[in-house]
């Protein structure tokens, strides 16, 4: 590992230089949402709201963005099947919703039931990332499309009994699912929840959000997570020194597919409502947006990328919405925003990737 | 029929694994015609033939990229995008009928130019990756379009209010544009209703020019001696087809068959991407051509050889985006109505599913291909909601079904590619 961070200080010194360590986009993104937040504070926005909603979201969306550390990390690039994860822990919950569970016990059997499929599904997707090398990218975006497609299917047929869950005629589940009626909704947020000047503090999804970073950061400081890291950076290296690295990929995308399903139960739980059907579709691009933004590129990315990230991308999402709004009334400008951000930062990553040419 | 016989040799199991796509597909829509009982031959041609004139110049327009080596191109949404700004822009101008088609194809052709040049710039700089930069470029030009139309429309640009193209607040281009009927004006069916024969007649024509082309084609082959490409029993095989369908066409004619319900078919679309196919064989005969498909091979090889390969790119590129926006007013003066944020975001996956439907993968396609794709995609995509109902009592039970059949097919046709072309790599190496 100390030669791994030799590498990567070197790197950074050669490469970064004028901006220290801090990245092109991450100083763009937080620059802009300075701005947003001083044009918010003119127009007469409450900050204290914008603060209250910006912890609440990064708590939210955290650990989905964490789930694209271990990918990243692996040399696979960021997991743009991440709605693999989130399904199988979307049918965690409506499983433990069935078998009539409520409040922190329906959390924990959520998370209970989504972990083996979730570790099930992380293996085939990670084996099928092995066999398509150099091209993961689209092949993950198109998986990940399909399972949901896939899971639209079984939704509809699924002979769940439920009437929390099922719609009012005919078979199936309902699109939203309201998580109040299993006493869930804002469970977490809930937990130690204090007020400090104004800003509502989320303790419960915060303290979630950073017992899971903590893991991860963990993880990659344990032999395995150092192979994986390894393999990552130099297949070449790795081989040599007798690493497994194709093992090491599919270890790396099964913890991967596991922060998506465990993200997605915390990310409904905020939420309120646990969204089925072709909501999960493009939930893979925010979260690779997010650790983009904290300074991560397609090849490496860290903890604190995440935090970083997913601070600042929904921050600027939460502080763009009500002021574009008072601005330009009428106008979906923050949505519009959200794309041109969310896409364009992944281009430039991709811009980024450093291969011969063919 | 070449490369079908051409894999024949490598052993059955592989030939069904390359075309597996085109297989199940097949099988699907046979499968469909078994078991919904609600859909006629009449209506099943009718909706056939009107969507495959209305996508068939889209899923052309993906070729040219493929040879070139840049893989499919799903930023094709860019072209229909400024396909949409053109036809927008001839309506606020209140324009109509041909003239206001062809100012559609003009200012169209000059925005794609533009936008595939830059396109273009960015995947030389994600090179190896163009795919999915493609795909995430297609989402971002849609957030610079819906800019464009939801809000420099009205707030930038000054527009007239009472337009009833313009919201009533005066902001941003309603969700659908009326083309308004050709007869009165408009740019509805502007294309398509120029001349229309009637669809029998159509078939007759096309089993015909198929037995002329096949002989032509045998004959000059033995005239120049390439008299090895010919095969005697695969041209008896396709007059004998061609004849057949000749015969139904004739027999449909003089009696009352279903056949003679069907819509009528557009002669100059049908035109229009005829001459498209004949652009796309013979460009690839020329200079530019052959330096696409030196590029699409190896950039390396190309560069060593003299050919200025990033610009060659930039080129291909160029072309599938102005195309598809020709592609794109072609569909819309075919549908009608413009549902302006929504009609151009799953052009670029249905358009790549049926090439690869029609047997297609990342470095190989042809015209045969597409054509053969977008007949058997749009086959599947009217017959899937009738699946849906007669086995499950849900027509939207075959719309899912019909969702994950285009992911899917993406996935699978590029996941074996890679894999196929992994494995073979690894042989070489080994």
């Amino acid at each position: 590992m100390s030669e791994l961070n030799g590498n990567d200080a070197k790197l950074g010194n050669k490469s970064k230089g004028l901006l220290g360590s801090i990245g092109l986009p991450t100083l763009i993104i937080a620059v802009f949402w300075v701005l947003t937040l001083v044009a918010g504070h003119f127009v007469g926005i409450s900050m204290s709201i914008l603060f209250s909603d910006t912890l609440k979201r990064a708590g939210m969306n955290g650990i989905l963005v964490l789930a694209m550390v271990p990918a990243i990390q692996s040399g696979t690039g960021p997991n743009f099947a991440l709605p693999i994860g989130i399904v199988c822990g979307l049918f965690g919950t409506v499983c433990s919703i069935e078998f009539g569970l409520t409040g922190i016990v329906w959390l924990l059997g959520s998370i209970a039931i989504a972990l083996p499929i979730a570790v099930a599904a992380g293996y085939g997707y990670g084996r099928l990332m092995n066999s398509v090398k150099g091209s993961e990218m689209t092949i993950a975006t198109y998986t990940g499309f399909s399972v949901v497609a896939l899971m639209c299917l079984a939704w509809l047929m699924i002979p769940f009994k439920s009437p929390k869950m099922g719609w009012f005629i005919g078979q199936g589940l309902r699109e939203t699912i309201q998580l109040d009626a299993v006493e869930a909704a804002q469970i977490l947020n809930n937990f130690l929840m204090f007020k400090i000047g104004g800003v509502v503090v989320p303790t419960g999804l915060l303290l979630t959000f950073l017992f899971f970073s903590l893991l991860v950061w963990l993880f990659f400081r344990s032999k395995r997570g150092i192979a994986i890291s390894a393999g990552g950076a130099n297949p070449k290296f790795a081989q040599a020194a007798g690493l497994d690295i194709d093992g090491n990929r599919v270890y790396a995308n099964v913890l991967s597919t596991v922060l998506g399903a465990i993200g997605i139960i915390i990310y409904s739980q905020s939420y309120g409502y646990a969204q089925l059907y072709s909501a999960p579709l493009m939930m893979a691009f925010p979260a690779v947006a997010a650790v983009l933004i904290g300074g991560a590129t397609a090849s490496r990315a860290k903890v604190s990328h995440v935090i970083v990230g997913v601070v600042l991308f929904q921050g600027l999402l939460t502080t763009a919405l009500p002021v574009a709004n008072e601005l330009f009334a009428g106008t979906d400008l923050s949505e519009i925003m959200r794309m041109i951000v969310q896409n364009g930062i992944i281009l430039y990553a991709l811009t980024q990737v450093k291969r011969g040419v063919q | 029929m070449e490369s079908l016989r051409h894999h024949q040799s490598k052993g059955v199991g592989e030939w069904i694994l390359e075309n597996s796509v085109t297989l199940i597909f097949i099988a699907f829509t046979l499968f469909g015609f078994m078991v919904s009982t609600g859909v006629s031959v009449g209506f099943f041609l009718s909706e056939l033939s009107c969507r495959v004139f209305r996508n068939t110049f889209l899923v052309l327009s993906l070729i040219i990229p493929v040879l070139a080596g840049l893989g499919l191109n799903f930023g094709i949404v860019i072209g229909a995008m400024s396909g949409q700004v053109a036809i927008t822009l001839a309506r606020y101008l209140e324009m109509g009928g041909i003239p206001g088609l062809l100012f559609s194809f003009a200012v169209a052709g000059l925005i794609a130019a533009f936008c595939g040049y830059l396109t273009g710039i960015l995947y030389n700089k994600t090179r190896g990756q163009e795919m999915i930069a493609s795909l995430i470029v297609g989402y971002f030009a849609n957030g610079i379009y819906q800019f464009l139309f939801l809000f420099a429309v009205g707030v930038i640009i000054p527009v007239a209010a009472n337009h009833p193209l313009i919201k009533p607040d005066g902001v941003g281009i309603r969700m659908t544009v009326d083309l308004i009927p050709y007869k009165q004006g408009g740019m509805k069916d502007a294309l398509d209703s120029i001349y229309q024969i009637k669809f029998v007649h159509a078939l007759l024509i096309i089993a015909v020019a198929l037995i002329v082309a096949a002989l032509v084609r045998y004959y000059l082959n033995k005239k120049r001696g390439h008299g090895y490409r010919n095969s005697l029993p695969a041209l008896l095989v396709n007059i004998g087809l061609c004849l057949a369908l000749a015969g139904v066409s004739i027999h449909a004619m003089v009696s009352n068959s279903p056949l003679n319900m069907v819509r009528k078919v557009p002669v100059v679309t049908a035109l229009i991407i005829i001459g498209l196919c004949v652009f796309t064989v013979l460009i690839m005969k020329t200079k530019l051509g052959q330096d696409f498909r030196s590029v699409g091979q190896s950039q390396h090889t190309a560069e060593v050889s003299g050919i200025n390969v990033d610009r060659t790119r930039i080129i291909a590129t160029m072309i599938s985006t102005v195309l598809a926006s020709w592609g794109q007013i072609i569909y819309l003066q075919n549908m009608g109505t413009l549902n302006t944020y929504n009609a151009h975001t799953q052009i670029g996956m249905f358009s790549v599913a049926a090439l690869l439907v029609g047997g297609a993968s990342t470095s190989k396609a042809s015209v045969k291909h597409a054509v053969f794709g977008t007949i058997l995609f749009n086959a599947m995509f009217i017959m899937s909601p009738e699946i849906g109902q007669s086995l499950f009592g849900q027509a939207i039970l075959g719309e899912y079904f019909r969702t994950f059949m285009v992911y899917g097919v993406i996935g699978l046709a590029l996941g074996l590619h890679v894999w196929n072309s992994n494995k073979k790599s690894r042989i070489a190496l080994e």
